[in-house]
């Protein structure tokens, strides 16, 4: 009974602390969709978000790669305590095969696209690097697995890549005589295209790590090639 | 028109919320997250915030859901082993 009040006047408490806080916010000053519709033009994108994004505020994306590497560096670490098996996530099953192969060049394409279509509508790094991604994971999911993810240089370089080509671009800015990622108005389109470029690579690679850095299962199907590659 | 679809939007959300935390069967609540992450996308869609409604559809209610259900799985798989090992 006493833990209910407890929890009751805790609820409360938030709650009033919320509503008060909602109430007496202060709003953001100036009109902000104005100031960016007036600055777009040295972007080089014509869409406002990208704009916001990866421009006027594209050190907050700089960081939001560099913690989604962070975790897959921690999940990295994590399986290294646990003991190692053979593959055997997925399942064996012909028909989602089937329909996996049937998906999986549309989910190529409209990653590609949200890419592309970033610059002017919504869409950008993000989203395709998550449409990537849920392309890895159901290829992951219908039992096929990935040999090349085995190699941990490689693996690193690409998690790397888009962290690495920010970071890359921003110094530049620095060596040309500008603030740090403050794109010269010239290149500026084609340098967010580059590094989104890079970017979207990464994060579907890191959130596709993450599923595939899961402790091995004891039980599921052991693919006929899985087998043999593990023998070796 | 609009006004009460999306009265109806925001109940859900609330409903759903709670019957992913009250839910006792965990599978039972990861079904309910991806169906609030799905409705949290089209909620993003009404706030004419396309470019989230995208990566919540696609993070929130997809990756995440594969994540806990994999997580789930193998918790599972160790609760199954343990009790195998206590009653030989």
């Amino acid at each position: 009974m006493i833990r209910l009040l407890a929890a009751l006047f805790a609820c409360l408490t938030v709650s009033v602390v919320l509503v008060v806080a909602i109430i007496n916010r202060s709003l953001p000053e100036g009109n902000l969709p104005a100031q960016v519709a007036e600055r777009l033009p040295e972007t080089g994108v014509s869409h406002a978000v990208t704009a916001v994004l990866l421009d006027f505020r594209s050190y907050d994306t700089l960081l939001e790669v560099a913690v989604l590497l962070v975790a897959v560096v921690v999940a990295m670490a994590l399986r290294e305590a646990q003991p190692d098996g053979p593959d055997r996530m997925g399942l064996a099953n012909p028909l989602l095969r089937a329909v996996v192969s049937w998906l999986l060049p549309l989910m190529l394409l409209v990653a590609a696209y949200l890419l592309w279509a970033g610059s002017s509508m919504p869409g950008g790094a993000f989203q395709a690097g998550a449409v990537l991604a849920a392309a890895g994971v159901l290829l992951r999911l219908a039992g096929v697995g990935f040999n090349w993810m085995e190699h941990p240089m490689r693996l690193r370089v690409v998690l790397a890549a888009g962290l690495a080509v920010f970071v890359a671009v921003g110094t530049g800015c620095l060596i040309a005589g500008r603030a740090f990622l403050d794109y010269p108005p010239k290149f500026a389109g084609s340098l967010i295209l580059f590094i989104e470029c890079a970017v979207t690579l990464s994060i579907a690679l890191a959130l596709v790590s993450l599923l595939q850095l899961a402790p091995p299962q004891e039980d599921g199907p052991l693919l006929p090639e899985r087998r043999r590659r593990f023998r070796k | 028109m609009m006004g009460w679809f999306d009265l109806v939007l925001g109940l859900m959300l609330c409903a759903t919320a709670i019957c992913v935390l009250a839910s006792r069967d965990l599978f039972r609540a990861i079904v309910m997250f991806i169906v609030f992450g799905l409705l949290m996308a089209l909620v993003w869609v009404r706030l004419e915030a396309p470019d989230i409604a995208l990566a919540e559809a696609a993070i929130g209610a997809g990756l995440t859901g594969v994540l806990l259900l994999d997580t789930l799985g193998y918790l599972r798989r160790r609760f199954t082993a343990a009790v195998k090992e206590e009653k030989p």
